[in-house]
């Protein structure tokens, strides 16, 4: 499978350790590493080079903190600028309208019978509204029939017209029914369509002219390559859609059309389908699509939690602590304050690279480091400043103190003093290192 | 091509419509920086790189071909117009798989069982139509199976499509299971002494795990009326689609032994390069091309036109040749 965008920045940035700054340099190869990523996503051509190039200016002069690597600061320019394109996150279909007609549109194949019935769904039941759904596919054999047996199951009423061959006619017919039959909301499944077929093309502009759709929808599958741009620009001239739904992703598909389409149309993307059944609809989350697209792990969000948390000068101290080999349970503490305030442990760690997997089926809570925080608490300064002071008397008293046993007292302590020794091993303590550590202490 | 007569011409040009339509200046722009050089530069890398990339190559696959050129200007030296273009093909041609198939030397076996694979929407349904119509076209008896239980409609659609070329369809309505409907529809293919049957299953994501197991499941009680069947297990692949078609490919083949690849919709914009790198790093041949929704609208696949479409210039590909 891929190599995760944050595995090969860390290798691009290997050559420039130590430097504070992200300089032209060290950005060179880092935003090849970050198009060859976008195009592996298949982020159109044109979209991934304007995209590094605008990367490149956001980057240039960053500096870099020490609770995290170059790389990993890369990584959070590119995703955040990533989010940003993409835009804002779930923007409503709009339902006013007496009734509101939706329009579906899109090539073949890529989802429009399957989203109507959705979509119909999601009205009915999030929505409490009446759907009326439309079978305006005239031409692939079956479709009619296909949204008929879809209706069925949703209990939703399907308006279709046997042998009719002309879907503006049978559109226009059906939101006169929807009137009189008291639907809300009318949902007008179509034929697929290539974008360069005029024919086919004026059939839908004459479909948008004779209902004057309260949303087109431009459904597009998420496992489009790069015609995405062509597709999606060429719709959008002739209809000017309202938003965007991509389809089948519940695939492996990164999905970088998502960018493509909403790079040349600026159009929202409303909603995801994630599957065939009719509940399988979602709305569209920005970030996860960026993380998608990049393919990686919740890196970038470790990165911000370090970076909102993390004092700097404190790091500094701690680190110089570490080296001398002088740190204690004082600093234990804090670390694990930190750690908390950061958010679900189980996340937290989960986020960092290769250590996810394991980590995904433990059972960890943030009470875990309960036992370990009384047990700390009831030292005293100077215990907490010179852990060697704990000799067997004073650790029967941290026992009955906190609550715990001498074996939990015990252990703590040889994790602790295993901990410190391998932590001045570390010439830089990282972060993300020393969380890896406390898990190890907690069982 | 004695199965299916020569390629149609007017359905090339089609092809070529599609596919040439933002071809010029790319095109010029790499035979003018090449032309009359021994070194490929920069500038032509650049624009050979656009043209591939935006035809959903894919990054290594397009390196792959760029680094072959390269060696080949430096053997050859002074490349004209008319030598790049040839190289191009010849390049790329040549990391695509033989497309040879049983079919062509008449040795096909009977019943010749094809199984039709790949995820939802590509167009497996219609190619099925579309070879059913060429098959009995050519005088063969053909029985179709529709093991797409599960698709709303889909088991209709699969009998219309039997209704417009005359064929027969084996079904047993929606929701059977589609390992029994395979099995059934190849034993009475068998009983009538059919020439070819062609089976029709659910789209699916290659990444479900238990339906690619029930697609392992369908091909294996193919096997078991006929050991050597299915002969032909055909992944349909959507010319739109990006480089996840090769995770598509990935997982169809391990799961059913793919052994033949369909590209459908180009007659569309879409150029489907990513076939390409599919066909070099699984060694799986592209068989046929849809270019239509029509039943006529299916074309054996030749890898040097469409290579030729992929870089064609307006109007010159027919003469290029
Ligand atoms: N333009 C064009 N459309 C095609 C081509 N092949 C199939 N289609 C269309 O693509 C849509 C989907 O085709 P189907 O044959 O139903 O696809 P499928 O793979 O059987 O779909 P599922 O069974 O739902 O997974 C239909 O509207 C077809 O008419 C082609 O070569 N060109
Ligand atoms: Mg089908």
């Amino acid at each position: 499978m891929f190599e995760n965008l944050s595995d090969k920045l860390e290798r691009a940035f290997k050559l420039v350790k130590g430097k504070g700054k992200i300089t032209e340099i060290n950005v060179a190869e880092t935003l090849k590493e970050v198009r060859r990523a976008l195009l592996e996503a298949d982020v159109n051509y044109k979209v991934a080079k304007q995209f590094t190039d605008t990367v490149k200016e956001k980057a240039l002069g960053q500096q870099v903190l020490t609770a995290v690597s170059p790389g990993q600061l890369m990584v959070k320019v590119v995703r955040d600028e990533l989010a940003l394109l993409m835009g804002s996150s779930a923007s409503e279909v709009n339902l006013q309208g007496q009734p509101a007609v939706l329009l579906m549109a899109g090539l073949q194949g890529s989802g429009k019978t399957t989203l109507s019935a959705k979509l119909a769904n999601y009205v009915k039941q999030k929505k409490g509204r009446n759907p009326l759904l439309v079978a305006c596919d005239v031409y692939r054999p079956a479709a009619i029939d296909q949204l008929k047996t879809l209706g069925e199951q949703l209990e939703v009423e399907v308006y279709s017209e046997e042998g009719v061959k002309d879907p503006v006619a049978i559109a226009r017919h059906a939101v006169d029914h929807a009137k009189k039959q008291g639907c809300q909301v009318v949902i007008v499944d179509t034929a697929g369509r290539l974008a360069i077929d005029e024919e086919m093309m004026h059939e839908i502009s004459a479909l948008k002219g004779a209902l004057q759709p309260t949303e087109i929808l431009f459904v597009v599958d998420a496992m489009t390559g790069q015609d995405a741009v062509n597709t999606a620009s060429v719709f959008n001239e002739k209809l000017d859609f309202d938003g965007v739904v991509l389809t089948k992703m519940d695939g492996d598909t990164r999905g970088g059309a998502a960018l493509s389409i909403k790079a040349v149309v600026n159009k929202p993307i409303k909603f995801i389908g994630t599957g065939e059944k009719p509940d399988a609809l979602d709305v569209f989350h920005p970030e996860r699509m960026a993380d998608r697209i990049l393919g990686m792990g919740d890196i970038v969000s470790l990165v911000e939690k370090a970076q909102e948390q993390i004092d700097e000068k404190e790091a500094a101290a701690l680190q110089k602590k570490i080296a001398k080999n002088k740190f204690d349970f004082n600093d234990f503490l804090s670390q694990l304050q930190q750690i908390k305030k950061m958010g679900n442990i189980k996340d937290l760690v989960g986020m960092i690279p290769g250590v996810g997997k394991q980590i995904k089926d433990m059972d960890i809570d943030n009470d875990s480091f309960k036992g370990i925080e009384a047990i700390i608490r009831s030292m005293t300064p100077e215990e907490r400043n010179n852990p060697s002071l704990l000799a067997g008397n004073r650790r029967k008293r941290l026992a009955s103190g906190s609550g715990t046993d001498i074996q939990q007292v015990n252990k703590l302590i040889k994790q602790f003093e295993d901990m410190r020794k391998m932590m001045k091993s570390f010439s830089s303590g990282k972060a993300q290192r020393m969380m890896q550590q406390m898990q190890r202490t907690r069982r | 091509m004695a199965l299916f007569g020569l390629f149609k011409k007017e359905s090339k040009q089609q092809l070529d419509k599609g596919l040439s339509a933002t071809r010029e200046n790319l095109f010029s722009r790499v035979a003018r920086a090449v032309v009359g050089k021994s070194k490929v530069d920069e500038e032509v890398l650049d624009s050979l790189e656009e043209i591939l990339l935006s035809s959903d190559v894919g990054v290594p696959t397009t390196l792959r071909i760029i680094e072959r050129l390269q060696e080949r200007v430096s053997r050859d030296k002074f490349v004209g117009t008319t030598e790049l273009n040839r190289l191009l093909k010849e390049e790329v041609a040549g990391l695509m798989a033989d497309s040879g198939n049983g079919q062509e030397d008449g040795t096909m076996p009977m019943p010749y069982v094809i199984l039709v694979v790949g995820v939802n929407g590509t167009g497996k349904t219609t190619t099925i139509g579309k070879l059913a119509y060429r098959f009995s076209k050519e005088g063969r008896t053909v029985l179709l199976g529709a093991a797409d239980t599960f698709r709303a409609a889909a088991v209709d659609q699969l009998k219309i499509w039997g209704e417009r070329t005359g064929v027969p369809v084996v079904h047993q309505g929606m929701g059977a299971d589609p390992a029994s409907v395979a099995f059934d529809t190849v034993k009475s293919g068998v009983a009538q002494g059919s020439e070819v049957i062609i089976i029709d299953t659910a789209g699916r994501l290659h990444n479900k795990a238990n339906l690619m197991d029930e697609l392992a499941k369908i091909r294996r009680v193919i096997g078991k009326v006929i050991p050597e069947a299915p002969h032909e297990v055909l992944l349909v692949l959507d010319a739109s689609t990006g480089q996840n078609a090769l995770e598509q490919a990935r997982q169809f083949i391990s799961a059913t032994e793919v052994n033949a690849l369909a590209l459908t919709k180009l007659d569309g914009t879409a150029k489907g390069g990513v076939v390409i790198g599919i066909s070099d790093q699984f060694k799986v041949p592209v068989h046929y091309i849809g270019v239509g929704e029509k039943m006529e609208d299916l074309q054996v696949f030749h890898a040097a036109d469409f290579v030729d479409a992929l870089f064609a210039e307006p109007g010159k590909s027919m003469t290029n040749k």
